[in-house]
């Protein structure tokens, strides 16, 4: 109880610094729509666009996830804040989950910004029957990212060149993620002809990443901070 | 749980022999420290000599390698979670959320230990921080405000051992002279103080005791160092 305690208080102090600072929506937000654009102006044709927007909404996901992961280590190290909660005995599963759960709520805001962007720009269609399906990937896929970008951002934090690391050790971990997303979410949107029923198997598989990179990263997050 | 007799007989820092490693440097070499409860004890001696690696072995960062080390009654190895809950440690940096109020941080770091909203008022006022200060980010606050902040974050955080490590540093006249005043308040209420200081004229003054800290040992000062010349 006492672990949930703490991480809803690090989540709280994570989002609102980030609302004050505005890093998310003046930087991150329009990051991410510009990568948006530029797949655009890449892949130019419409029926391209339209069959291959899932993926471009995961990867454009994924690059903003990097950045947003930094971010979430910057406010930390730029006063000593993580030696700071390390000296305060503060629980290392509490500040992993209150990390994970700050970093998801954004990347959650992020998704349906980019999803919202796919429909304008590439003419991307939500249909109502993959509505269940489309939460769900939405909401495991975020969790399966924001697990282990906060435990592969706390190993990246103790070392130099962290900015270069980061992404280094995160997306080739997360290509299950970016696969299953893409499948999941192409069958609730039906694009090129795909039915919903065939987006299931791959949300059980996002379920069983977030589960494992969850309780990994809960039960590693304390040695791996720590000298 | 802590026996409460032993810890009203025991020190409140108690390092025997103790052998701290960084890397492959050996930074301390069979340093014994004996502090009581409410002492600010100065620790003096060129750069590199293991003061700071001192503070961070007693706050629970760096391994006990060899010896015995035991600060509130509790092993530095054995309990070294239990340490960290009641030590504070203020290094280089203040361990502060720029992005965030005096009273927003020092709210966080008291609910990490379940601080009370009394508690927290409590401490912004010690440290004359509840005025027009409160509400101030701290991205905004000079060099000493955020000293004083920090020092407020630990009150909040019921720390029982201050670890300060070049705590005047940065500060300017008045700044020193109200840190000074904070350590005498925390020392009377009870806290134990080891600060590690270049500025030896100011923290000696401050200080009911002084030790030397010369590679890796510690002697009391004005007795001779372990290796001198008899």
């Amino acid at each position: 109880m006492r672990v949930w305690r703490v991480a809803l208080l690090v989540a709280g102090k994570d989002l609102r610094i980030e609302r004050r600072s505005r890093v998310v929506t003046n930087q991150i937000v329009p990051f991410a729509a510009v990568t948006m654009v530029m797949f655009a102006f890449a892949l130019d044709a419409d029926v391209v666009l339209q069959r291959v927007a899932p993926g471009l909404v995961w990867l454009a996901t994924l690059f903003s996830m990097l950045v947003l992961v930094q971010r979430a280590y910057a406010i930390e190290t730029d006063d000593g804040g993580l030696d700071a909660l390390r000296v305060a005995g503060v629980d290392p599963a509490a500040l992993f989950l209150g990390k994970a759960l700050a970093l998801a709520v954004q990347l959650a805001v992020l998704e349906v910004i980019l999803l919202g962007t796919a429909v304008v720009l590439y003419g991307a269609e939500i249909r109502l029957e993959g509505g269940v399906l489309l939460v769900t990937t939405l909401i495991t896929a975020t969790c399966g990212l924001a697990v282990v970008g906060t435990l592969y951002g706390g190993l990246a934090a103790g070392f130099r060149g962290r900015e270069t690391l980061l992404p280094l050790l995160v997306l080739p971990v997360v290509a299950p993620v970016l696969i299953g997303a893409t499948r999941a979410v192409e069958s609730a949107l039906g694009t090129a002809g795909a039915v919903v029923s065939e987006g299931w198997p791959w949300v059980g598989l996002l379920t069983v990443f977030a589960v494992a990179f969850g309780v990994g990263g809960t039960l590693a997050f304390g040695p791996l901070i720590d000298e | 749980m802590t026996d409460p007799v032993i810890e009203l007989v025991e020190p409140v820092i108690d390092l025997v022999d103790v052998v701290a490693v960084l890397g492959s440097f050996p930074a301390l070499a069979g340093l014994s420290l004996r502090v009581e409860r409410g002492e600010i004890v100065l620790l003096r001696g060129p750069n590199g000599a293991g003061k700071t690696t001192v503070l961070r072995l007693c706050a629970g960062l760096v391994p006990v390698v060899r010896g015995r080390g035991r600060v509130l009654g509790l092993d530095l190895v054995a309990e070294r979670d239990a340490v960290r809950t009641r030590v504070g440690l203020l290094g280089h940096s203040n361990g502060l959320y720029a992005d965030l109020s005096v009273t927003e941080n020092v709210r966080f770091w008291g609910a990490t230990v379940g601080a009370s909203s009394d508690e927290v008022d409590g401490a912004l006022e010690r440290l004359d921080l509840s005025g027009r200060l409160a509400d101030v980010p701290v991205r905004r606050l000079s060099a000493g405000q955020k000293r004083r902040t920090a020092l407020a974050c630990l009150v909040a955080r019921r720390a029982e051992v201050w670890l300060l490590d070049e705590p005047h540093a940065g500060l300017d006249a008045i700044g020193r002279d109200e840190l000074d005043e904070t350590l005498h308040q925390a020392a009377s209420a009870g806290a134990t103080v080891l600060v590690a200081s270049h500025e030896l004229e100011r923290t000696g003054a401050l200080a009911t005791r002084t030790i030397d800290v010369v590679a890796g040992r510690a002697t009391e000062a004005g007795q001779p160092h372990e290796g001198d010349p008899t």
